[in-house]
């Protein structure tokens, strides 16, 4: 593609910046997509990092990338690149699968030294012949040189100069992708307000890049990247992670309760600890506690105590939590545990992704243990659902668990800020002064959602003993009557289950006529999405739902899916969620298609698996 | 936290009125009516009292309560009291457990919570068994006791609970045994009184499983000469007529017969709950009732920051700096945003 020369106009770009952790490429690629987001387009972005903490510099364990896709349409942050930014010869190689066969390369040619060669394991000095990459396809920009020659004068040492290659690398992307120089100068003025001498070497780096870009190369062509009509407001760029502590936090205005976590450190979970961590300064109170068990039950002691709780977690430490929230099914409390999903078995794959722990989230508690599972669907969606997961919990007095995953927990999107009015007031179900004085005991129940009442201690007159042990019915005392069991296990179901009532239809989109619903659920939503438009867009009718209410489905979804002739479900795991829809679909056979890689799906997979579902039958 | 005292509660606003459905001649029976009546001593309303357990044959205890409660999961009450107390530090929070619901499955839980230290009353129900279990050695076993899980004697040490409060960096510890009224009731009152976690230890006979296990302190003839009742300020003196003190002997601690050996009264130690190092105290401790008498009362009482406490302030004076007011406020004054019209 460079060899064109005209401006092009494209749909969606995906860049991917690869370097060492210390290359600053998450921020060279953080600032590129929010600029571009300003400029109207969409943004989706997935950071790929190793689990080592330090990897030696200039080794291929100590890669780090950073993907962003922009532009209109986006869904997913791409399943291969347009561009690949290397700033070493070890990101080259190891991000070169990322690229698109035709796609380019900006890489830094000062940095193939030697040394850099030999910790990247080449045999030979000439890395581009040696990985049969096409000369006319790469940018060979000597970055340290040009550095140098822009910050000449200001005496700027030479961890300065290193540290501001991203910069650089940044300058030359804005060049190739129309965006201007000065929308980056604005966010990194206010991001080095108070350091003034650093805010001007940036620039002057950024600026030489986007001069190289344009002099050097001013043959090839410039790309104007299409633009949505968005909503109107004000946006950011939001992580899973941290969109999830906000809707908590959201969740806890709209309901007057104040918010509780309790936690312990676990990949990819951890974020959502540290953010809660920060909002002391809006009253949160996030605690680090011994470890994941005491994580829950300090949870149900502030759930207890009249707090919105919330434990988070992956899926080691949900199997810890498993007892904790088995009590607070039975103590019928409200509960929020936030599973940020990653591979597994046991320590498994802690970096990478999977929705593996469905089933554990259904049924991984001893006895007949029902409680409500819902799923985010984007790192956007990590507000709303974890909005949702509070609500539950608190307007139907139960447990809830919030399944993320790590590509969502991780990636990030633009996000719009909720205006005041934009999310309903929660009304939790307490216990009325009325209902008290008329005799209240502490398992008395709504009829309609069959929701115990919440009772706060500090409450003259409602002292109450909740527990572990079955309860009578009737009197709420405890009862090890065999009838009596039979029935509190109904009513726990029935319970769960009529939340039904209480949550959105499923809706499938592009269902004109077609007899085949691709099926998601959960963190899949942009690959689906991606796939299905693409597949429609192809001549292949093909319907789409993705599931965020899992336990309860939605009251519509299984007469929705029945009227297909084909129900695919496509998961990060090996067929949890279509084993689960089988259930409640006896007669139907649930097509698949699984991947269990530790990586998100790709466009593509899902695209050829649907295809290939329906040529068969 | 400023507490509300003594507002006219007597014991029995403090129970529901249940009967309680341990064994006849259990332990268990004194420590919850003394347990009440520290209550009614402290005067703190029972809506604004909350009694957490783990599970056992103590842990059944919030049942027979007319205050909040909760009876959790094996070993897990410190963590649930952690959680309520820190929630609302106004609320008087309560930790049942027995050794092997606070010592064993819960001994994490148990020095966490000592070390934060949050402003919890830690009662430990000590009869060195498992009861509901039936009958098996628990982390207070004597080595070689027999129990049916060690029917040739156990081959392990036991853990001393003041030992493991103390190594926790533990700021209150007290003991008692389950027939001493009194000296358990003024043990309750000084826990609950205490800024931070305090530990009371309980000796608890199980009338069942452990008969007797503790009677080479507690029987009526042995008592006066192998226990001793500490007091803040007060000569360490025990036996019949108080013809015994404690005196510092080297590194260590010594009984001695006043008038014997050329020992005075003057050189009886004075016991200082309130001293900050807890050399002297951990020594007091560990004396087992054998070679020196077991020490009973408030061993050890010392102001430190108090963890809900601090939780609080810190969110109280962190929010009131930031005063940002809502969660919009925050990310459009703190995060990176654009406006699309």
């Amino acid at each position: 593609m460079l060899k064109e020369t005209n401006t092009q106009t494209i749909d969606k770009v995906v860049i991917r910046f690869a370097g060492d952790s210390g290359d600053g490429m998450q921020l060279a690629g953080s600032l590129f997509s929010n600029i571009s987001a300003e400029e109207g387009n969409e943004i989706s972005t997935f950071p790929d990092y190793p689990a080592e903490i330090r990897a030696p510099q200039g080794s291929l364990s100590g890669v780090s990338g950073y993907q962003v896709s922009v532009g209109r349409g986006v869904y997913t942050p791409g399943d291969h690149a347009d561009v690949l930014v290397a700033m070493n010869p070890a990101a080259l190689k190891t991000n070169l699968k990322h690229l698109k066969r035709d796609g380019v390369i900006v890489c830094d040619v000062d940095s193939f030294t030697d040394s850099n060669l030999k910790k990247a394991e080449y045999a030979t000095s000439d890395p581009l012949t040696e990985l049969g990459i096409d000369e006319s396809k790469v940018m060979l920009v000597p970055m340290t040189t040009l550095i140098k020659a822009a910050l000449e004068g200001t005496g700027a040492d030479q961890k300065t100069m290193m540290k501001s290659r991203n910069m650089l690398a940044l300058g030359i992307v804005c060049w190739l992708f129309d965006r201007p120089v000065e929308s980056v100068l604005r966010k990194l003025e206010a991001k080095f307000a108070k350091k003034p001498a650093v805010y001007e070497a940036n620039a002057r780096v950024i600026r030489a890049g986007w001069d190289y870009g344009h002099n050097t190369h001013s043959s090839l062509p410039v790309y104007r990247i299409e633009t949505t009509e968005a909503q109107p407001g004000t946006y950011t760029d939001v992580t899973g992670n941290t969109a999830t502590a906000w809707g908590l936090i959201m969740a806890s205005e709209k309901s007057g309760r104040p918010l509780f976590l309790g936690s312990y450190p676990i990949t990819p979970a951890t974020d959502i600890l540290h953010e809660l961590a920060k909002r002391k300064d809006l009253g949160v109170k996030a605690i680090q506690m011994e470890d994941e068990i005491a994580g829950v039950c300090s949870a149900i002691g502030a759930s207890y105590a009249g707090h919105l709780a919330v434990t988070s977690t992956s899926g080691p430490g949900l199997a810890l939590k498993s007892e904790g929230i088995g009590l607070a099914v039975m103590a019928e409390l409200p509960l929020v545990v936030i599973d940020v999903q990653r591979g597994g078995p046991s320590t498994g794959l802690p970096t990478k992704t999977e929705q593996t722990d469905l089933m554990q989230a259904l049924y991984g508690r001893n006895g007949e243990a029902p409680l409500c599972v819902i799923a985010a669907t984007s790192p956007a969606d990590c507000f709303h659902t974890a909005f949702e997961a509070a609500r539950i919990a608190m307007e139907h007095v139960t447990p809830v668990i919030m399944l993320s995953d790590a590509y969502i927990g991780n990636g990030s999107s633009a996000w719009r800020i909720p205006e005041e009015n934009d999310y309903p007031e929660i009304h939790p179900h307490f216990l009325s002064p009325d209902r008290l004085a008329q005799g209240w005991k502490p398992y008395d129940r709504d009829p309609e959602t069959m929701a115990r009442y919440w009772a706060i201690p500090g409450t003259p007159g409602a002292m109450h003993r909740l527990g572990g042990l079955e309860k009578d019915f009737d009197t709420s005392v405890i009862s090890t009557e065999g009838k009596n069991h039979a029935r509190m296990i109904e009513t726990r179901r029935a319970k769960i289950a009529r939340i039904a009532d209480d949550i959105p239809a499923l809706e499938a989109q592009f269902d004109d006529g077609a007899d085949t619903i691709l099926v998601g659920w959960g963190g899949t939503y942009g690959h689906l999405m991606a796939a299905a438009t693409e597949l429609n867009a192809a001549g292949h009718k093909v319907a789409f739902a993705q599931f965020r209410y899992i336990n309860p489905l939605p009251a519509n979804a299984i007469e929705l899916l029945s009227r297909f002739k084909r129900v695919i479900v496509a998961e990060l795991n090996t067929g949890m969620f279509a084993d689960y829809l089988q259930m409640h679909m006896p007669g139907k056979e649930i097509l698949r298609i699984n991947k269990i890689e530790g990586q998100p799906f790709q466009v593509s997979e899902i695209v050829e698996g649907v295809i290939k579902h329906m040529e068969e039958k | 936290m400023e507490q509300k005292e003594n507002q006219g509660y007597t014991p029995a606003d403090y129970s529901n009125g249940s009967k309680a459905r341990w064994c006849p001649g259990c332990g268990d029976h004194a420590i919850l009516n003394v347990l009440h009546k520290a209550m009614a001593e402290l005067g703190i309303a029972p809506h604004d009292t909350v009694v957490i357990s783990g599970i056992g044959c103590s842990s059944r205890l919030p049942y027979y309560m007319g205050t909040y409660g909760m009876h959790t999961i094996h070993g897990r009450a410190a963590a649930v009291a952690t959680g309520v107390k820190t929630a609302n530090p106004h609320l008087t929070v309560w930790q049942i457990s027995g050794d092997g619901d606070g010592l064993a499955i819960g001994g994490n839980h148990f020095i966490h919570a000592i070390r934060r230290n949050v402003n919890i009353n830690m009662l430990i129900f000590n009869n060195k068994i498992y009861g509901l279990t039936k009958g098996q050695y628990s982390p207070t076993s004597d080595r070689g006791f027999v129990s049916k899980s060690s029917p040739y004697g156990t081959v392990e040490d036991p853990f001393i609970p003041a030992e493991l409060c103390f190594g926790a960096r533990g700021n209150f510890f007290a003991r008692s045994y389950d027939t001493a009224l009194d000296t358990t009731r003024e043990c309750m009152v000084a826990a609950a009184r205490h800024q931070g976690a305090a530990v009371v230890e309980v000796l608890q006979n199980c009338v069942i499983f452990n008969n007797g296990i503790h009677s080479y302190i507690t029987d009526k003839e042995l008592r006066d000469d192998h226990t001793i009742l500490l007091r803040h300020g007060e000569k360490m003196l025990f036996g019949k007529n108080k013809e015994k003190g404690l005196v510092q002997d080297g590194f260590g601690l010594k009984a001695v017969t006043i008038g014997q050996d050329g020992y005075t009264i003057d050189d009886v130690l004075v016991h200082d709950a309130h001293c900050p190092q807890n050399f002297l105290q951990q020594q007091l401790a560990m004396m087992d009732g054998h070679e020196l008498p077991l020490a009973l009362g408030v061993i050890r009482d010392c102001d430190a920051a108090v963890y809900d406490q601090e939780v609080q302030r810190q969110t109280d004076e962190i929010s009131s700096a930031k005063n940002y007011g809502s969660l919009r406020s925050m990310i459009l004054k703190t995060k990176e945003t654009w406006t699309i019209k």
